[in-house]
């Protein structure tokens, strides 16, 4: 009941919850909401027993595209989409980041083709028990997740 | 695309119609193994004329003296012909062409392409987007697998086998793409690694962390001294200037390490000293007539080691 006071529900749209709240600002950025026309609820700094501090955007009347939910998965992976209709959530979908990311990730080498030339960036996505690391396909340079660069 | 993904590993699409060669992990043990008992072929008997009639282009977007002239001498051993350019400046590159509409412009004429490119990732790409068979000649710091094979191939004839040697890394160890593709390729076959580096040059740890992953064991020094009196091998390498973003790093480290004649006294007897070269000052001339250097005869391999890489390419096209 607290909850529904501080954030106004949503008739239609997209709810991306458990955001760390100090990644809430990196998802506005990444997923381009400054300048996405919609109605867009932002609040922040909410109690979470799961993580502590968490922030939940709500979005009016829009599903997000793979290439998003992938920019999700690399910033903040536990974060849950909950998808919107009249008022009910008609799906939970888990954050997975898929085994290639094409595009949405910058080669932190300079020297990589990808930097150099008009070529599209493919990643592979590589997991042990300790990390998450992403392996250039061209230049082969490994980066840990939580060091992309976003493009 | 030129392959999925297992594991990690880039796996080459064998339903493809070329059959590219960009880095030493496409090989399998089983491959790597065939082109050195090919090369073996090729050193009995150099002029097999198995791409006559083919056209094979050579772009040289970087400067190579080796590379280049033992890939051209394979094409005419094998009886084909070469086109191309060694200095990217005569190309239309100058003019602001991309590798793609290169790529694309040269394989309307050349049945393979041998491509040297500063760009890290050039050779996967044009492996991507060609329709004929790309052989990486380097492509910046990262991958040479022809001097790879050049590397196995001068071990295997020196010390009769790959397996279970030591060998030492000497030099740069951060930028060398040589000592990056060796250390993957010998993975196959249980090798202890003595890595010498200065700290600003040791070797990346995502390499230290591929050697613990595969069990193999590895110690690292700054210093080289006599630090290779139990190896098999001693791989020298060149601290490469044009692999500096820094270059007041460059001079800082430009001359860690020159081993000479003496240092040799107590090394085992079936030592060999390997260098990619050029050589520069990491190995003192008195070296060259010790009987334990190897480099010029690694070099002459590589001939033959291009020819079998050339005829696997396009036989099997």
């Amino acid at each position: 009941m607290e909850k529904k006071l501080k954030v106004a529900a949503l008739k239609d749209g997209t709810v991306i919850d458990h955001i760390p709240s100090d990644k809430l600002f990196k998802v506005v950025h990444i997923l381009h909401l400054d300048t996405c026309l919609n109605q867009i609820t932002l609040a922040n700094n909410l109690e979470s027993k799961k993580i502590g501090s968490k922030g939940i955007v709500k979005i009016a009347d829009r599903a997000l595209a793979d290439n998003e939910t992938n920019k999700l998965a690399l910033i903040c992976p536990d974060a849950k989409i909950n998808i919107i209709r009249d008022y009910e959530v008609v799906e939970k979908r888990p954050l997975v980041l898929p085994d290639e990311i094409r595009e949405i990730v910058q080669c932190a080498n300079p020297n990589c083709i990808t930097n150099n030339q008009p070529v599209q960036t493919r990643f592979f996505v590589l997991k042990d028990a300790e990390n998450t690391h992403l392996k250039c396909r061209y230049c082969e340079r490994e980066v840990k997740v939580e060091e992309v660069k976003i493009k | 695309m030129a392959g999925k993904k297992e594991n990690g590993k880039i796996i080459r699409n064998n339903t493809m119609s070329k059959n590219s060669l960009v880095s030493i992990s496409d090989y399998s043990k089983d491959e790597i193994l065939s082109i050195l008992e090919s090369a073996a072929g090729f050193e009995a008997n150099p002029n097999q004329k198995t791409l006559d009639g083919k056209v094979i282009a050579t772009l040289f977007f970087e400067p190579s003296t080796r590379t280049r002239l033992s890939f051209e001498t394979a094409v005419i051993r094998l009886g084909g012909s070469i086109i191309g350019f060694s200095d990217a400046a005569t190309s239309s590159s100058s003019k602001g062409e991309t590798l793609n509409d290169t790529i694309h412009m040269v394989s309307c004429y050349a049945d393979a392409i041998v491509m040297r490119h500063p760009l890290e990732g050039a050779a996967r790409y044009a492996a991507e987007i060609s329709p004929v068979p790309i052989i990486n000649a380097g492509d910046g710091a990262n991958q040479h697998p022809s001097q790879t094979l050049l590397d196995l191939y001068s071990i295997l004839k020196t010390q009769g086998t790959l397996e279970n040697l030591t060998i030492c890394l000497v030099g740069d160890l951060k930028y060398g793409r040589t000592v990056h593709s060796l250390l993957m390729a010998m993975s196959h076959f249980n090798p202890t690694f003595k890595f010498i580096a200065p700290d600003e040059l040791k070797m990346p740890d995502e390499y230290k962390v591929f050697c613990k992953k595969h069990n193999i064991k590895y110690t690292e020094s700054t210093e080289l001294n006599d630090n290779f009196n139990d190896a098999d091998i001693l791989y020298m390498t060149r601290v490469q200037k044009e692999r500096f973003l820094d270059l007041m790093e460059y001079e800082r480290v430009k001359n860690v390490y020159t081993l000479k004649n003496e240092m040799l006294a107590h090394s085992k007897p079936n030592l060999r000293i390997l260098h990619p070269l050029p050589r520069v000052t990491e190995i003192d001339p008195d070296v060259d007539t010790n009987e334990k250097a190897y480099y010029f005869k690694q070099a002459q391999n590589g001939l033959y080691v291009r020819q079998a890489i050339l005829s696997k390419v396009l036989i099997q096209q």
